[in-house]
């Protein structure tokens, strides 16, 4: 399809220019305050889960010591740790957040083009949020039944919260669907529709290329998660029997008859392996565009890597049941989904190499945000890796529902792209804040948080080969495990409980630097993509003053030969490089 | 030039790490070594590429690392380099699937010549069914299940009468024999694991599914619920006893069979009174309890919790630990019980004494024991009253020193330690939560207002 | 889940496929004055249009997963198929009707000719409202003829459905009664027009979604 010829739109963007304080910092319908508010709220949400998480790996390294954790609330932590961290702050961070602040920046737009309904959707999703905190404070208290949410345990006596508890969690994710559907909507139009003239498809940076694939598969993937939940909520309520199957609970046989357990599987994992590229893709977009800036070289493979995401986005719907091998659905189903699941691993390793290839012959500049876009390609390769081992449907017979997954998927969706994320906000901060931020502090909170989190997961896949199950409160004597691997658990706690410490420095740097950091200036990293070629830094609202940019060249245009500095902006015509000595060779 | 030293040195700490690594998978005891072989293969092939891609990435770090005047190369990109990359990762995918398929496949396909078995799960127990002299099973439906037949057998379905049904975590297997186990869960999702024999299934209320192994070895081996099922998840534990075919066979004899256990003769009252006459000395006329001989009231409790406790003082699960002084002194009485009539007379006895509640004697903060007693109502019951098929004793009404100095011995392992004492295992998980003698007494004071 | 997959692999082919097209003869590191002079816009059509394309692709989602859970908890042996009422036939017509006339009402309002858009909006609404009180009916009829909810699979999922797809039609009915206070209180005609081109879209997605609904309901 061509491209339209006419070519300012603005006119199509409502403008509500920010009078008072509640209009420019709380109902702001600027995409750059949205994210923030969507930032800030996913990130103190996520301290939550982090702390939920210290408390009960005190329990896992210090078996019954603690008081004040029992079986009980250590599986309502445990569930309630895994939602967070997968949906309330990863997600919402990287699509409201990173996909509200980067989308209209880098496409040079004015904003979001439905700028109200992106306000709706940060506010619909704080209701989410205070519903899911409010679950722990219902009488049976938050669901204890996983971040998985299985029928019929989530539902039936002998888990915690099976009351008020897994009704609120249900009501929250399906109020968090509508607020990312409301996001979604707006992204996936402002991508197609409101780039700014010269701004083609394959001229966008591989950020947007992440978070908008992201965002179709989290459009397409959201409304299983949303079914499920509205089906369990019926079973719960009012004692229908899509997934309930005739059964007992708590001695007694119950009503419930001829519905299938599995059924609900299929349509959460239908979300939920899509759910893990939502927030792997815009990692992969975001720390493309990292390394490219902070190695002073264009990205290797640009197309490769554009179409690798397609191919991921497109391939993640169809691996969906090997999170199911052993769940009891049909056997042979194993031997498509271990195929399709193989299969993925070819564009996500292409991506990892050129990721790798793009620091070959680089100028690479070794600052916080790269120090964390190399972790990442480290973390994530061996979270890649050890997906091999689970997608593979025989190997995952001993390893599946071992603290292994744990470990892998830990890896793979949790310490990667939350190093993408810091990453991120690192290189961004003097954009949003105008300043920078300590870089002594940032170093030492990636060096703590990287050799943390490795120190932690590694032994933790070794606990997984042992045969040590997840979502157990305590493993007692058992004949299988030597008494050194709790002491393995013991150092495993500890270096979690330093990871979490840590990130007090990253708090603090970040709140500190907002008045005690230098100025940072335009555009400190040299960088080539439009959002740091705006007027104001911080932008103001509307992003370009009276003229958006025009955009010629694609966003890494660093090291041309022949160029006089090693980057080109987009917005530099062809006509208009300045010429300096020549460096073609220079290795 | 630290960060390519940290990634050198972790590359190189993860690979001693896993040649050192005590911590790794148990003593293969089954056949599936060929999974081990697929995990091998994988294993080599991403170790490979987890070395080659981080020690690149560590010497382009340093290599290429900003100097004064250095500038990086432009390089769009390199297809030659890109069609190679994707052609050797294909080749090393299919390296590690190939494989990986070939003993799906063996998996999915049981041997013809496998015995069968069925475990059936249910919150936080394993049981177990045999198919009897028929070699086949007889139907079972959940709403055929009661506390007198756990299984939900069809009691009208001939197939079934000669079903050997086992009530108890443990099984026994032959060695050498490929064995087909059928999984059927009662109530919610549970996992049939077994860390030594690698495979593992997860069992579905409303249908049936199955995995298949040929234990190799002879020995006990833990069986554990893998899918997380409730609040005692991780108490769920059974075992596997694999046996030479001949003591299996004496095993088998030794089970009853689902017709047996629904033809049992009622305990007779009247001859349990002789019986009865040894316990009455501690335990009192009317099963009342005497703390000053350390015997709890027994008149109220539940007739099959009585029955368990017997049969473990007699063969030694309960009443064996050198610190349990006055489980030692139980132990000789219950084997004056020589038979299970005689139990069941005694218990049958017991019976008809009148229920009045035990006196308190401990003090606690109540309302801090109502909140400690959340996690217990799981199993015995919101009002203490016990649950039959959860296989938790009735608490309400009875002796509350009692309560405590059991709780107090769960904790410290001096009761439920032994090996085949299931349930006390299970409640030595739950006495270990509660940390000190001041909320045990709270708890026990709460238990004494239900 | 093969009516889920079939459903999304369509749309995910759609979306991959255009998007290869639009990237595969691009060699974006040469700095191409063509590439320079095109709008940053990649359909030729209104904003709002593509988030309503967007927006069907993600209903088109919902409801196919409903049908993909409907097809497999069929399968269970307690499926006890329910008899429709009459009724849903007649419903059925009202929403044939409300398409048909929001069709008419669309070709006016393209035209200008804003004297047929007020009655053609009118009876459209009024077509969608009968449709919707129709189908209440139809749920008391069955409740009345003792077709509980809670007592069989195939009664909860003709609830569930029913629901689902109402509330669908409800939020359009929002969107309808906006644009008939336009058009009754004269307001620009652009923005109609472009609402009331975008509902009738949305009404024909929704007829074609109860047709495919109302058809399975009833062979099965």
């Amino acid at each position: 399809m061509a491209y339209v010829s006419i070519a300012d739109r603005d006119h199509e963007i409502e403008h509500h220019d920010p009078q008072t304080f509640i209009t420019k910092y709380v109902y702001s319908q600027d995409h750059k305050v949205i994210a923030i508010q969507y930032g800030g709220l996913a990130i103190l949400i996520g301290l939550v889960g982090m702390i939920l998480s210290s408390i009960f790996r005190l329990q896992l390294g210090f078996p019954d010591t603690f008081a004040f954790i029992n079986p009980e609330n250590y599986l309502q932590f445990v569930s309630t740790h895994g939602m967070i961290m997968v949906i309330y702050l990863l997600t919402a961070l990287f699509l409201g957040g990173f996909g509200n602040y980067l989308i209209p920046l880098q496409l040079g737009s004015r904003d979001m083009v439905f700028p109200f309904m992106n306000m709706l959707s940060v506010w619909v999703y704080a209701l989410s949020v205070l519903i899911l905190i409010a679950s722990f404070f219902v009488p049976g208290g938050a669901t204890g039944a996983g971040w998985t949410l299985y029928p019929p345990q989530a539902i039936s006596p002998g888990t915690p919260g099976v009351d008020m508890g897994i009704i609120l969690m249900l009501v929250s994710l399906a109020v968090f669907i509508v607020a990312f559907t409301m996001g979604g909507l707006n992204y996936v139009t402002t991508v197609l529709q409101a780039r700014c003239r010269g701004m083609t498809l394959m001229r966008m940076p591989l950020s947007v290329w992440g978070i908008f694939m992201a965002t179709i598969l989290g459009l397409l993937a959201f409304p299983a998660l949303l079914v499920s939940a509205i089906m369990m909520l019926l079973d719960k309520t009012i004692g229908t029997s899509f997934f309930m199957p005739a059964m007992m609970a708590a001695g007694e046989v119950t009503d419930y008859g001829g519905g299938s357990p599995v059924l609900f599987q299929h349509l959460f994992w239908f979300f939920g392996h899509p759910e893990v590229y939502i927030v792997a893709l815009p990692a992969f977009g975001i720390v493309s565009d990292l390394l490219s800036v902070h190695a002073r070289k264009n990205i290797f493979g640009y197309r490769m890597m554009v179409w690798a995401i397609l191919a991921i986005g497109g391939l993640s719907f169809i691996v969906w049941a090997h999170h199911m091998y052993v769940s009891g659905m049909n056997p042979y189903f194993g031997f498509f989904f271990a195929t399709t699941t193989l299969i993925i691993a070819v564009p996500t390793a292409l991506k990892v190499y050129n990721w790798v290839l793009t620091l070959w012959q680089g100028n690479i500049h070794l600052r916080t945000p790269m120090l964390f876009a190399i972790g990442f390609i480290f973390t994530f390769t061996h979270g890649g890796l050890t997906g091999l081992f689970l997608g593979n449907v025989t190997i995952d017979l001993p390893l599946s529902d071992t603290y292994f997954v744990v470990a892998h998927f830990h890896m793979v969706m949790g310490v990667s792209p939350v190093l993408v994320v810091f990453g991120a906000i690192y290189h961004w901060y003097p954009k949003m804040t105008g300043r920078m931020y300590n870089e002594t502090l940032g170093k030492w909170h990636f060096w703590l948080t990287f050799l943390g989190t490795y120190s932690l997961y590694l032994p933790m896949h070794y606990i997984g080969f042992l045969g040590v199950p997840r979502r157990y409160f305590a493993m007692g004597n058992t004949d299988f495990m030597p008494d050194s691997a709790i002491t393995l658990n013991t150092s495993m706690t500890i270096s979690a409980l330093i990871i979490a410490a840590t990130q007090s420095i990253f708090l603090y740097n970040i709140i500190v630097s907002l008045k005690k950091g230098k100025p940072a200036g335009g555009n400190p990293w040299k960088a080539t993509s439009l959002e740091w070629m705006t007027p104001d830094t911080p932008p103001k609202h509307g992003n370009w003053g009276h003229e958006l940019p025009v955009v010629h060249r694609w966003a890494y245009d660093y090291a041309v030969p022949g160029a006089a500095e090693d980057y080109t902006p987009q917005t530099v015509p062809a006509s208009e490089v300045p010429v300096g000595r020549d460096h073609g060779v220079d290795h | 030039m630290p960060l390519a030293i940290a990634l050198i040195l972790l590359v190189i700490g993860s690979v001693v790490f896993h040649f050192l690594s005590p911590w790794y998978f148990t003593p293969l005891a089954s056949n599936w070594g060929q999974i081990d072989d697929t995990i091998d293969i994988t294993f080599v092939v991403c170790g490979i590429v987890f070395v080659a891609v981080n020690l690149f990435m560590a010497y382009a770090v340093v290599k290429y690392r900003a100097k004064a005047g250095s500038r990086a190369t432009y390089d769009p990109e390199n297809k030659k380099l890109e069609t190679i990359l994707t052609v050797v990762t294909t080749v090393g995918v299919a390296a590690m699937l190939t494989p990986g398929l070939f003993v799906w496949g063996e998996f999915v396909n049981v041997p013809d010549d496998a015995i069968e078995i069925e475990a059936v799960g249910q919150q936080w127990h394993w049981t177990y069914r045999l198919p009897g002299k028929d070699g086949q099973f007889g139907n079972v439906d959940p709403r055929h299940m009661t506390n007198d037949n756990p299984f939900g057998m069809d009691p009208d379905d001939p197939l079934g009468q000669d079903d050997v049904v086992i009530y108890n975590p443990e099984v026994h297997l032959p060695v050498n024999v490929p064995v087909k186990v059928n999984l059927r869960s009662k109530d919610v999702l549970h996992d049939f694991a077994v860390a030594q024999f690698r495979v593992k299934m997860d069992l579905v209320p409303g249908m049936e599914t199955y995995l298949w192994f040929e234990p190799t070895v002879t020995g006990t081996y833990e069986v554990l619920c893998e899918e997380l099922c409730g609040i005692a998840h991780h108490t769920m534990r059974g075992a596997v006893v694999v046996d030479e075919q001949a003591d299996f066979d004496a095993w088998v004899a030794k089970q009853a069979t689902f017709a047996e256990t629904q033809n049992t003769v009622a305990g007779n009252a009247a001859l349990g009174a002789a019986q009865y006459a040894v316990c009455a000395a501690c335990h009192g006329q009317q099963g009342e309890g005497l703390q000053a001989l350390n015997a709890p009231k027994i008149a109220g409790q539940d007739p099959w919790y009585l029955k368990r406790q017997l049969q473990n003082y007699k063969t030694g699960l309960r009443g064996t630990h050198d610190d349990d002084i006055f489980g030692k002194q139980m132990a000789p009485m219950a084997a004056t019980l020589f038979n299970d009539a005689a139990i069941d007379n005694v218990v049958a006895h017991i019976q008809t004494f009148p229920d009045n509640p035990s006196p308190a004697t401990i003090d606690g903060d109540v309302v801090n024991g109502q909140r400690l007693y959340n996690t217990c109502a799981y199993c015995h019951g919101k009002e203490a009253q016990g649950i039959q098929a959860i296989n938790a004793p009735r608490m309400a009404g009875m002796t509350d020193w009692y309560l405590a100095s059991q709780l107090k011995n769960f904790r410290a392992g001096v009761r439920g330690e032994h090996p085949q004492d299931f349930y006390g295992k299970q409640m030595g998980f739950m006495g270990r939560t509660v940390h000190d003698d001041q909320k045990v007494n709270d708890l026990v004071a709460y238990i004494n207002t239900l | 889940m093969y009516i889920t997959l079939i459903f999304l692999g369509v749309i995910m082919a759609t979306i991959i496929g255009w998007l290869l097209r639009q990237t595969l003869n691009s060699q974006p590191w040469v700095s191409e004055a063509a590439d320079d002079a095109v709008s940053g816009t990649s359909m030729d059509t209104s904003t709002k249009a593509v988030a309503l394309m967007t927006f069907l692709a993600v209903a088109t989602s919902v409801f196919g997963l409903f049908i993909s859970a409907y097809t497999i908890r069929m399968e269970g042996p307690d499926w006890r198929p329910l008899a429709e009422p009459t009724l849903l036939w007649a419903n059925s017509a009202m929403l044939v009707l409300a398409s048909i006339v929001y069709h008419w009402t669309r070709n006016a309002a393209v035209k200008g000719n804003m004297e047929q858009v007020k009655p053609g909006l009118t009876v459209a609404g009024a077509l969608t409202i009968l449709f919707l009180l129709g189908q209440i009916v139809a749920w008391r009829q069955l409740i009345a003829a003792g077709y509980y909810v809670g007592l069989n699979p195939a009664n909860a999922f003709f609830y569930l459905l029913t629901a689902v797809h109402g509330l669908h039609m409800l939020g359009g009915l929002w969107v309808w009664a906006k644009s008939t206070i336009n058009v009754w209180t004269g307001a620009d005609s652009d923005s109609v027009r472009l609402s009331i081109e975008l509902c009738t879209v949305y009404w024909h997605f929704l007829l074609l979604v109860w047709v495919v609904l109302f058809g399975m309901l009833l062979s099965t």
